[in-house]
């Protein structure tokens, strides 16, 4: 591809997202919607942008489904994977072989011959997970119930791809020359060592996992350099994507297990956030090209049948999803959103058909008529989940309770975030744990991260100042941030990509002294702890002790000294621009405490609120009687 | 021998006449125990385990305390709702301090013809004390009457030392047992105790 080539493609594409996109998402559509619209548009049927190279484009980009899955298995920690068996193998088998047996009787009946109802069937049973699980995540119902058991049935599907493609040579009836399909080095060898080989492989990225990968990433988090570590974390991927083509195994699940492996690791929300936007651009693109596939030239031939069998594939879909949702206990509302979410074909059906073309399994009409119905049906399904959103379940919402249980959520979200795991913040994360509240930590020193993980704590490596770092971290939806990082500079990067980004979080910062806390002031932030303050007055109370004060006196004393510290903190801050006027006031101020100290002790008159045999009360007391 | 806790609470000792001298007359004996609550609990912090293994040590507790508004000091008042609880110290299977001796021992500024309905208290410091006393009862121990220095803004160094002399002695007899509690209990004011041995 020529550069030119290149930069005039670039540009069109990242054009069309970048309009179309917003203007979606302002409608209410989805972004999802907005990349088809936006292929739409540009694919061959109305400005012509896009011709036949939308279908490579279609196959580089799903490589962003493949880093979806890792981002997804990152998210996904093996013992809640593992509570997850029953909707993988229950909704997800059932709802694909149901599905396929009531497509492939369909088919049969509208005169196909079995082998291409057969494929059609397979094909058609699976839906779309770059569709759903983005819109989903866009939408925050992952952690529905309905959210759970789609991405449970997607990630059975994911599955099934590899059977399915195994067994479709097989419905051939010629064999196939050069087959693109099943190109893995495992050809030839005998059935067992075949498995013996795919077993090693998964074994391979479990053990690189543990041992490989996660040293390798806390050396080049000491690199201190981010784009190493968006470099590290693509080659993962990537890595895992090629061993596994190499075993005939389907990438996404490959890197979806690499996720996983990796979701107990410090570098959890790190690899999400690097990876996230190279995710999103890859999924957009793929979007892009599907919008540019329908085949518009196809459907106005035969509006009516187009319409119709797709309409006709997603009410079978979407029945036999709300069948099988009911059977398994589903509640309503969730069910809709079950059922609506998955009612599409998606774009393993792309995969499937042309490999079903190369092996001669259907005729060349039945395929284009079956792409157009896949890309109209997940095309529409943006649509069907705003219907779903709208329309159905308003409906349903009065009298059902909220079945949201958050002890099953996919991510591990606190109400607190710490950020600065050292002397200080350690402090206030073992006093809130021991008071039975949660807290995420995150730090930023890949080595404390390490032996504090060792220790037990559940710290994420990354830098708290990155708006996406802190997203990932759960920072929509804490109530509380805690700042406890000593470098001014960096909380004041912090303060302001929190009060950009999340504004309704309460901020509670670590100051180290006097000016830093000034600086917090013009910032807008109350919260705010000197870390020198506390301590010093405390010390100053036993040595008042040490010296013979009364135990409550000086403690009265102190807080006294506190609370005036305090209050002329805030006053001082307004007169700090002017930097003549902040130093004489500060000095006012320094004699005004030490006066008031000195009045707390000698004044006697303060007695009367401790004493009833102070010298005022007992004058007048004394001349009455 | 019986052994004495005395629970004391005066949130400024350090400028205190009277309290000051009373408290130096606390026998220094083995089985006399100084408690100073504001000394102990400056941020009200009680250690209640440590109070109630106190409790247990002792058979005569004695709450000494200036007389506040008609009261104790607030953290005497911390120290009832924060040890005594329920089960342990009254309620079912509360019977840790059943049999237990205890009494008020107070300073008050103004004199005793200004605790009574003439007075200008209108009320007695037996009817002032009346929550302290139903405390006592309700957790089965033996209640006395108050040990009392009154009129303390009035008073004389002379008076003073006397009055430090009687609380003194007074816990020297409780201390030795040498007391029959329902003669105490028949008294207005523990002042009066019988001296010469009982």
């Amino acid at each position: 591809m020529a550069a030119a080539d290149f930069l005039s493609q670039a540009t069109v594409y990242l054009a069309a997202a970048v309009i179309c996109v917003p203007i979606a998402k302002r409608l209410g559509l989805g972004s999802v919607l907005g990349y088809l619209i936006a292929g739409m548009l540009i694919g061959p049927y109305a400005f012509g942008f896009l011709g036949e190279e939308g279908e490579d484009l279609m196959h580089f980009a799903e490589f962003g489904v493949v880093i979806m899955l890792f981002i997804i298995g990152l998210e996904l920690e093996p013992q809640k994977l593992w509570r997850l068996r029953k909707q993988i193998l229950g909704v997800g088998m059932s709802q694909v072989l149901v599905t396929a047996a009531i497509i492939f009787g369909a088919c049969l009946a509208l005169g196909l011959i079995w082998q291409s109802a057969l494929t059609v069937a397979l094909a058609l049973a699976l839906s779309s997970t770059a569709i759903v699980l983005q819109t989903l995540a866009e939408k925050n119902l992952m952690d529905s119930e309905g959210g759970r058991n789609s991405f449970a049935v997607l990630l059975f599907q994911d599955i099934a791809v590899i059977p399915i493609l195994a067994i479709l040579p097989l419905l051939a009836f010629r064999s196939v020359a050069s087959d693109e399909g099943s190109k893995t080095i495992l050809e030839g060898l005998p059935l067992g060592l075949q498995t013996v080989a795919v077993l090693g492989a998964v074994a391979l990225i479990v053990l690189a996992g543990r041992y490989l990968i996660v040293p390798g990433l806390r050396a080049i988090a000491r690199a201190r350099l981010r784009e190493l570590f968006t470099a590290a974390a693509l080659l993962i991927v990537v890595s895992i994507a090629l061993l596994m083509q190499a075993v005939g195994l389907s990438p996404a699940l490959g890197t979806f297990l690499g996720g996983v492996i990796l979701a107990n690791s410090e570098y959890k929300h790190e690899l999400e956030s690097d990876l996230d936007p190279i995710k999103g651009l890859l999924l957009g693109l793929f979007f892009i090209a599907v919008g540019a596939s329908i085949d518009f030239d196809l459907i106005a031939a035969n509006p009516l049948l187009v319409v119709s069998l797709t309409a006709a594939l997603m009410a079978v879909k979407f029945a036999v999803l709300f069948g099988i949702g009911r059977f398994f206990n589903l509640l309503t509302a969730q069910n809709f959103l079950f059922a609506f979410a998955l009612a599409q074909a998606g774009e393993f059906a792309f995969v499937i058909f042309s490999f079903a073309a190369q092996l001669g399994i259907a005729s060349s009409e039945t395929l284009g008529l079956g792409i157009s119905v896949v890309a109209l049906s997940m095309t529409v399904t943006p649509l069907l989940f705003i219907v779903n959103e709208k329309l159905i379940q308003p409906r349903l919402c009065d009298g059902t309770p909220k079945e949201d249980k958050p002890a099953d959520a996919i991510e591990e979200k606190n109400k607190v975030i710490i950020a600065g795991f050292g002397h200080f913040g350690s402090t206030v994360g073992r006093f809130l744990r021991a008071n039975g509240v949660e807290a995420t930590f995150l730090d930023n020193d890949p080595d404390r991260v390490n032996l504090l993980r060792k220790l037990g704590f559940k710290v994420y490596y990354g830098d708290a100042t990155r708006p996406d770092f802190l997203l990932s971290a759960g920072a929509d939806d804490a109530e509380i941030f805690v700042s406890a990082i000593d470098d001014p500079e960096r909380n004041y990067a912090l303060v302001e990509t929190l009060q950009k980004f999340f504004p309704h979080l309460e901020l509670m910062m670590r100051a180290n002294n006097r000016y830093d806390a000034y600086e917090f002031i013009e910032m807008g932030l109350g919260n705010i702890y000197r870390e020198s303050l506390d301590t010093s007055v405390r010390l100053g109370v036993d040595v008042l002790r040490k010296l013979g004060g009364g135990a409550y006196t000086s403690y009265r004393a102190g807080q006294q000294f506190l609370k005036r510290d305090e209050a002329a903190m805030g006053e001082l801050a307004e007169h700090r621009h002017d930097m003549k006027a902040y130093i004489s006031e500060a000095r006012a101020r320094i004699e005004l405490q030490e006066e008031l100290m000195e009045k707390d002790m000698e004044d006697k008159a303060r007695e009367q609120d401790h004493a009833w045999d102070s010298e005022p009360l007992v004058r007048g007391f004394g001349a009455g009687e | 021998m019986q052994r004495v806790l005395i629970l004391f609470a005066h949130p400024r000792l350090e400028n205190s006449r009277i309290n000051s001298r009373l408290v130096r007359a606390v026998p220094r004996a083995d089985n006399f125990t100084f408690h100073d609550l504001y000394d102990n609990y400056p941020d009200f912090n009680i250690d209640i385990e440590l109070e109630k293994q106190l409790l247990l040590d002792h058979d005569v507790v004695v709450w000494h305390h200036p007389f506040y508004w008609y009261s104790s000091p607030p953290i005497l008042k911390q120290w009832i709702d924060m040890v005594l609880e329920y089960g342990w110290a009254y309620g079912t299977g509360g019977e840790k301090l059943k049999g237990k001796v205890i009494f008020n021992a107070i300073t008050t500024g103004g004199n005793n013809d200004a605790y009574c309905p003439e007075g200008y208290n209108c009320f007695t410091i037996t009817d002032f004390l009346r929550p302290f006393e139903q405390t006592a009862r309700l957790c089965n121990m033996d209640y006395l009457p108050p040990f009392a220095v009154m009129g303390t803004h009035r008073m004389k160094d002379a008076e003073i030392e006397k009055a430090a002399a009687d609380y003194g002695n007074l816990l020297g007899m409780v201390g030795n047992g040498g007391f029959e509690p329902d003669k105490l209990r028949a008294l207005k004011f523990l002042n009066d105790f019988p001296r010469t041995g009982a």
